[in-house]
């Protein structure tokens, strides 16, 4: 537990010392919030059953850092520590293995969380951001969300062949799943064939759980999205756990 | 002497090929034992059986009589280990690296020292990625050597760092063993495992093509020595031809080389020369070297 939470502390340092992670986590989210807040304020639209553009989208956003953290941030961090040797040079201590990749989900879920927290006090403070739902309920459709795509996260890692082509198999998918899934456009505002495409995204899931656990929904009602959620958890963990490469 | 490693008919095979084919060796407690060959010899695949980060195909690797591919654990609690191709994360401080290698051991060494005797004391605010190639290898040593182990692991220590950083490394490894330390090393520098080690085993394309002290190994395997020498005016070559170990004599102008075997060869030569009052200048001997041995046991020059 000391060797987790110390490496843990070493590599979350060694984040907030790379700009492109801290950014995409932390800044980018801000960014969006104050543009599209900037443009269209918070104040109550029928096309969003009476919330604010703000209301909305804060949670989407949510769905944004996960999807970052997971698809890009994870993936690049652990292909990038197997191809320069760090992985294995841990492994040469008595370390466990799976403590040095617990290190990494530790890490990259704090800083999720923190971009979360960050957005979130942002949004209340400078657009009177609304919530009516249940904060316990929020954080652990976050949780869930971050599980499963730091899952896919490994997967990715342990598929691609280096640092470079996790990365781009990341931003591949990426991107798609950011633009068509509400995470950073509203859903309502998509004509019907890109909705059609945007359901098949994994990351809408993570979208529409958060927005709907935001306004108070029950989990009763988002049995689809859990389940692909934990569906893509077990998958990620079930074939990483075959298929990772230390080196 | 008790053994610190005993390898048995050590195999490794990667799809096709045999990186490593059925060899074996004991290593004492206390000594600095190298193994040498050119690249692609395999030394870094049976190095790293040792460490247990590689499962051999067969025989069998035990330091202190454990299996360091099943109790890894209990033995990398009491080996240090460089490896060949590693790195740290770029960002990391060395200050940082040193903290957290230490708490992965039960029993490690206050680290402060051990940066001042590694000479990076005032490296130890640098982010990793700013140290150079020297700096890099010595950081790499100081966590080998955090938990101040019984045995370490140094896989290419020099291979890439100037004459100067390479002595200096050198020195270093003369220091751990000093301490009463194991040392297994690897290079491809034929000097190097001359100048440093106990015994060395000479490696080829999996195999082992010798095991000796170096000293041993250039006596029995490395072939002639040369004597070289100028005369001024005449010279009766005819009297060094009969002498106990030369096997020729020649000469062109004044210059002539003496060829022959035996550690009294230029003692030998010199009194021969006094007795005949033979007017000699300039002289020299060339002795053979590992990488004559190499030369002469494989047929091969030494690659670097
Ligand atoms: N992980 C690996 N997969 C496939 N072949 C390998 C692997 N590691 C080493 N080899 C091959 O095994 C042989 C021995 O390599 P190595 O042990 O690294 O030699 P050395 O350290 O003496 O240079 C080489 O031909 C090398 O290409
Ligand atoms: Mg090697």
């Amino acid at each position: 537990m000391h060797g987790l939470l110390k490496l843990a502390w070493v590599e979350a340092k060694i984040y907030l010392r790379q700009p492109e992670a801290f950014f995409f986590t932390l800044v980018f989210p801000l960014l969006l919030l104050f543009l599209f807040g900037g443009i269209f304020g918070n104040k109550p639209h029928p096309l969003f059953g009476g919330r604010g553009t703000v209301d909305v989208s804060t949670p989407a956003y949510m769905a944004l850092i996960i999807g970052s953290t997971g698809l890009i941030s994870i993936s690049i961090a652990v292909s990038g520590y197997r191809e320069k040797g760090i992985l294995r040079r841990y492994r040469a201590t008595p370390l466990r293995p799976a403590t040095i990749l617990a290190a990494q989900v530790l890490v990259h879920y704090v800083m999720s969380l923190a971009g979360a927290c960050l957005l979130v006090a942002a949004a209340r403070l400078l657009f009177g951001l609304r919530f009516s739902g249940r904060m316990e309920s929020v954080f652990a459709g976050f949780t869930l969300s971050c599980l499963s795509f730091f899952a896919a996260g490994f997967l990715l890692a342990s598929l691609a062949r280096n640092t470079r082509s996790a990365y781009i198999l990341g931003m591949v998918i990426y991107f798609p799943n950011i633009f068509l899934s509400g995470a950073t456009f509203p859903r309502e505002i998509f004509p019907p064939v890109i909705r059609t495409i945007s359901e098949a995204l994994p990351i809408t899931h993570v979208v529409s759980l958060l927005q709907g656990l935001w306004i108070g929904n029950p989990w009763s009602r988002h049995l689809t999205e859990v389940l692909v959620l934990v569906g893509i958890l077990a998958a990620g963990v079930i074939i990483s756990a075959r298929v990772f490469r230390w080196e | 002497m008790t053994a610190a490693i005993r390898v048995e008919d050590l195999r490794k095979v990667y799809s096709s090929l045999t990186a490593v084919d059925g060899i074996s060796f004991d290593v004492a407690a206390g000594e600095i034992f190298g193994v040498v060959g050119p690249n692609g010899a395999g030394k870094t695949t049976t190095i790293e059986c040792l460490e247990g980060l590689r499962t051999p195909d067969g025989g069998s690797v035990r330091l202190w009589n454990l299996d360091p591919a099943r109790d890894g654990r209990i033995v990398r609690e009491r080996i240090g280990v460089q490896l060949q191709n590693s790195a740290l994360p770029e960002d990391i401080r060395v200050w940082e690296a040193l903290d957290l290698f230490s708490s992965y051991y039960r029993h490690p060494v206050p680290w402060g020292p051990l940066l001042e005797r590694l000479g990076i004391a005032e490296k130890r605010r640098s982010a990793y990625a700013h140290l150079s190639g020297g700096e890099k290898q010595r950081l790499s040593i100081a966590l080998a050597l955090i938990n101040d182990p019984d045995l370490v692991f140094l896989d290419e220590l020099t291979t890439g760092l100037d004459p100067q950083a390479r002595r200096s490394m050198w020195d270093l490894v003369r220091d751990i063993r000093r301490r009463g330390r194991t040392v297994f090393l690897t290079t491809h520098f034929m000097e190097e495992a001359e100048q440093l080690c106990d015994r060395v085993l000479v490696m080829d394309r999996g195999r082992i093509v010798a095991l000796d002290s170096p000293e041993n190994l250039v006596r029995t395997l490395g072939g002639e020595t040369q004597v070289l020498f100028t005369v001024d005016g005449k010279c009766d070559l005819g009297r060094l031809e009969i002498l106990p170990g030369v096997k020729r004599v020649a000469a062109s102008g004044g210059r002539v080389t003496v060829t022959g075997s035996g550690d009294r060869l230029v003692a030998l030569i010199v009194n021969a020369l006094d007795a005949e009052g033979v007017n000699f200048r300039d002289l020299r001997s060339e002795h053979p070297n590992l990488e004559d041995v190499f030369l002469a046991v494989t047929g091969e020059v030494m690659r670097d």
